[in-house]
């Protein structure tokens, strides 16, 4: 938790979010119906809990512009805002 | 006192023990809020999980009548013969062992003012906020000729189980050269790809077992989900064997007659030798019966808090929703149990729920091997869950096989993730 704040001092909005508590930002309970929360799964879909935020926040932009491909991804990402991906991903990172 | 009651006891009495750490046992009167959630699918039994997760203060009580679940995402699969009905069934050891009492029987009326769920013994069972996922069930008569004893004729294999196992012994049982009929219903309706999936499998099956075979799909709308990549796969896939007729082709079936597996159209009479019938549907019955359900059947909900716009203090997640452009799926009912369980947990901590973001991933398999998906991002706009603008689609229709291959392989794992976040 404290990481997640540390991550998102800079940004009002993000900041504002993490006060809040455990709470998943907009959006980022919906991921976890494809990105496992269990180690224990098997699937070809990269857990998101620890990665690092700035990691998250790249890929999230590149789907977004079409620089990366994706299967998926790219339909979802053009329906976030930087704002939300920054959230989204300082969440991420904090969780284990 | 019944088995269920008995378990349900117990059940409780565990939940009160392992939340002896707490300052306050879980069913101690007024202490411990406590929510009730009426239905253990993927909506009911993923918000029993989320609102411990969000809140460990909170009470939760699971009411659902089965002891095992059986899930309809893949149960396509089972019909064409390549996948196990006991790879869909799943039980609630798991959601039990994390403090939700889960019990086993089902809820028979609401009293709304009093805030209290009545169960089949008669007891009461009472909340602070009331979470209903009843799913569907089936409109029976609305299609005429189609009640629950022509369903042991002409199979609608719409709730996973025993129908899912009769639709395949109907067809193993079939000689080649045989006519498949299935009949899709218009809108809205569980699983928009789910009739057009089934038919490809169907359509699997008929082309590796038994090749002269005939496979009509019959429909009561002129549009459906992931048409074109479906259409696409059939010409290329299954050729001469699979036929859809839309409703302006006299696509649609007004009645049928169960005895002769006799489907009958405007235009004409189809006598199947093996008929799946997907009827007209409606939100779970103790929707009905609770009030929250309007003249169209299904709920209406507040897109922030999923709390029904007729009955104040319950609210509706899952197939059972209105949830504007949000799609009846499995994917969408876990998405909308997550947003519905942390502004439930807001709303009994006094506080204001934030405004949500939803995801939606519908994957179908044209072939076992070829994956086509849908997604979508939806937010509240005009009092509705709408699309955000921009976002979502199919997948490419140009796509290689490798890339059908890949989604196949994704969809998988979607199911093994998502059946472990919700009952793992």
């Amino acid at each position: 938790m404290r990481r997640a704040f540390t991550a998102a001092i800079g940004c009002a909005s993000i900041a504002a979010a993490a006060v809040a508590g455990a709470e998943p930002p907009a959006g980022a309970a919906a991921c976890s119906g494809c990105h496992a929360a269990s180690p224990q799964v098997t699937t070809p879909v990269p857990r998101l809990a620890g990665r690092d935020r700035a990691e998250i926040v790249r890929a999230m932009q590149e789907f977004r512009s079409g620089a990366r491909a994706g299967t998926v991804m790219d339909r979802i990402a053009r329906g976030f805002t930087d704002a939300e991906i920054q959230a989204i991903a300082a969440w991420y990172a904090a969780q284990r | 006192m019944n088995a269920g009651r008995r378990e349900f006891l117990k059940s409780a009495v565990a939940a009160t023990a392992s939340a002896a750490l707490l300052p306050v046992p879980a069913f101690a009167q007024g202490a411990a809020p406590r929510v009730v959630v009426v239905g253990g699918g993927f909506a009911g039994a993923s918000c029993a999980r989320a609102l411990r997760t969000a809140d460990p203060r909170i009470a939760v009580t699971l009411v659902e009548t089965n002891a095992t679940f059986t899930a309809c995402p893949f149960s396509n699969v089972v019909i064409g013969g390549l996948r196990e009905l006991s790879a869909q069934q799943f039980t609630y050891g798991r959601v039990a062992a994390g403090g939700i009492a889960v019990a086993r029987t089902s809820a028979t009326a609401v009293d709304a003012p009093a805030r209290s769920v009545t169960l089949a013994d008669g007891s009461r069972l009472p909340y602070d906020r009331l979470v209903l996922a009843p799913g569907i069930d089936i409109r029976w008569g609305a299609l005429p000729g189609y009640d629950e004893a022509a369903a042991g004729h002409m199979p609608h294999a719409w709730r996973a189980g025993e129908q899912t196992l009769l639709l395949r012994r109907q067809l193993e049982a079939m000689p080649d050269g045989g006519l498949v009929v299935i009949a899709a219903p218009a809108n809205p309706f569980r699983c928009p790809p789910g009739p057009y999936e089934r038919a490809s499998l169907i359509a699997h099956y008929l082309k590796t077992k038994k090749p002269r075979s005939k496979l009509i799909v019959l429909d009561a709308k002129d549009a459906f989900s992931k048409q074109r990549l479906f259409l696409n796969a059939w010409s290329e896939l299954y050729p001469g064997l699979l036929e859809w007729v839309p409703l302006s082709k006299g696509g649609q079936v007004t009645s049928v007659e169960a005895a002769t597996r006799t489907l009958v159209t405007d235009f004409g009479r189809h006598q199947a030798a093996v008929a799946n019938v997907i009827p007209p549907q409606k939100a779970g019955r103790i929707a009905e019966v609770a009030g929250v359900a309007d003249r169209s059947g299904w709920c209406p909900i507040d897109p922030v808090t999923f709390e029904s716009k007729l009955q104040a203090g319950i609210h509706v997640i899952g197939d059972a929703a209105i949830a504007g452009a949000m799609p009846k799926s499995a994917f969408a009912a876990n998405a909308q149990a997550k947003t519905c369980a942390a502004a439930v947990a807001r709303l009994l901590a006094g506080g204001t729920p934030s405004v949500p973001k939803l995801i939606n991933t519908c994957y179908s398999l044209v072939a076992p091997d070829y994956g086509i998906s849908v997604a979508g991002v939806y937010h509240p706009s005009g009092g509705q869950l709408a699309e955000v603008p921009g976002s979502g689609g199919v997948s490419p229709a140009g796509a290689p096989r490798a890339s059908r291959a890949l989604e196949a392989a994704l969809a998988e794992g979607w199911f093994r993730t998502i059946t472990a976040e919700v009952f793992g």
